[in-house]
């Protein structure tokens, strides 16, 4: 059991899979990138009510801020924001396989969520209980101390796979130049 | 009060819609969202199971997933970008070089 108020829940979850509903089955690219945003926001608020204030931030922050921007600009840079319903390209009877399979899948997975509590090994659970998280400062403090002492070599390799992506991105977007 | 699986099961709900995404539409740029879809259910896992085990290093792993994310989407929109050049299109039925 999570001390998380169920109405803020129930209201962000649902927001949050209609809008993914939305993103999936919409025929305008940009229809479905606003419908993400909101998905976004959504968790952004389930993350709140997890008490995970510093990853509903950077939700808001990276997510609904850089990434989203990112998939607008492109969208409208390349003008591709005419309708295309290609669901229907493929027969009904494939389409009905794939979503059965991701049925299935679905199943097992909450079939393993709900019966990890019942049958599972104990869970051992860690240091950062919400008392040492509060004495501590806060979780903003606290995930701050933790990424600069114990996980400080994964965050500095971080910024190598940044560096890479820039170089990546902007080596693959440039347009080549025939004359030379 | 919310049971665990609960939150759990929404994620995965999250996870699966995504990847139906991907299975079933033919735009790039839609496809790159599902695949962000399902990389925000994997972080709502993450942080559900920091909270229950009270262990931080579940949303420290989402931050990391954060950058990946990020990055990820820059390459990808980079790709989209350089196959829209080639072939003025987005969608994936195009990408035939290689069989005509």
């Amino acid at each position: 059991m999570m001390d998380v108020s169920p109405t803020a829940f129930y209201f962000f979850a649902g927001m949050s899979i209609a809008c993914a509903l939305t993103v999936v089955l919409s025929k305008k690219p940009v229809t479905s990138a606003f419908s993400l945003v909101l998905t976004f926001f959504g968790f952004a608020g389930i993350y709140a009510a997890l008490d995970a204030h510093l990853i509903a931030a950077l939700q808001v922050l990276v997510y609904m801020g850089a990434i989203m921007v990112l998939f607008v600009f492109i969208i409208m840079l390349l003008n591709a924001d005419s309708p295309m319903f290609d669901i229907k390209r493929n027969p009904p009877w494939i389409q009905g396989l794939l979503v059965a399979i991701a049925g299935l899948f679905l199943f097992l997975l909450i079939h393993a969520f709900q019966s990890h509590g019942e049958r599972g090994a104990p869970a051992l659970a860690g240091p950062h209980t919400a008392e040492v998280i509060q004495n501590a400062g806060g979780n903003t403090k606290a995930i701050s101390a933790l990424l600069f002492s114990d996980y400080l070599l994964p965050f500095e390799l971080t910024s190598i796979l940044m560096l890479v992506g820039i170089v990546g991105s902007v080596a693959i977007a440039m347009r080549k130049r025939s004359s030379e | 009060m919310i049971a665990t699986w609960m939150v759990l099961a929404f994620s995965a709900t999250i996870f699966c819609i995504g990847l139906v995404g991907l299975l079933i539409r033919r735009n790039i740029l839609i496809l790159l969202m599902c695949i962000e879809l399902m990389l925000n259910a994997v972080n709502l896992t993450f942080v559900t199971f920091s909270k229950e085990l009270h262990h931080l290093g579940g949303q420290l792993s989402v931050l990391f997933i954060i950058t990946v994310a990020a990055a990820e989407s820059a390459v990808g929109l980079g790709l989209l970008i350089a196959m829209f050049r080639t072939l003025r299109s987005v969608d994936t039925d195009h990408i035939r070089l290689l069989r005509d």
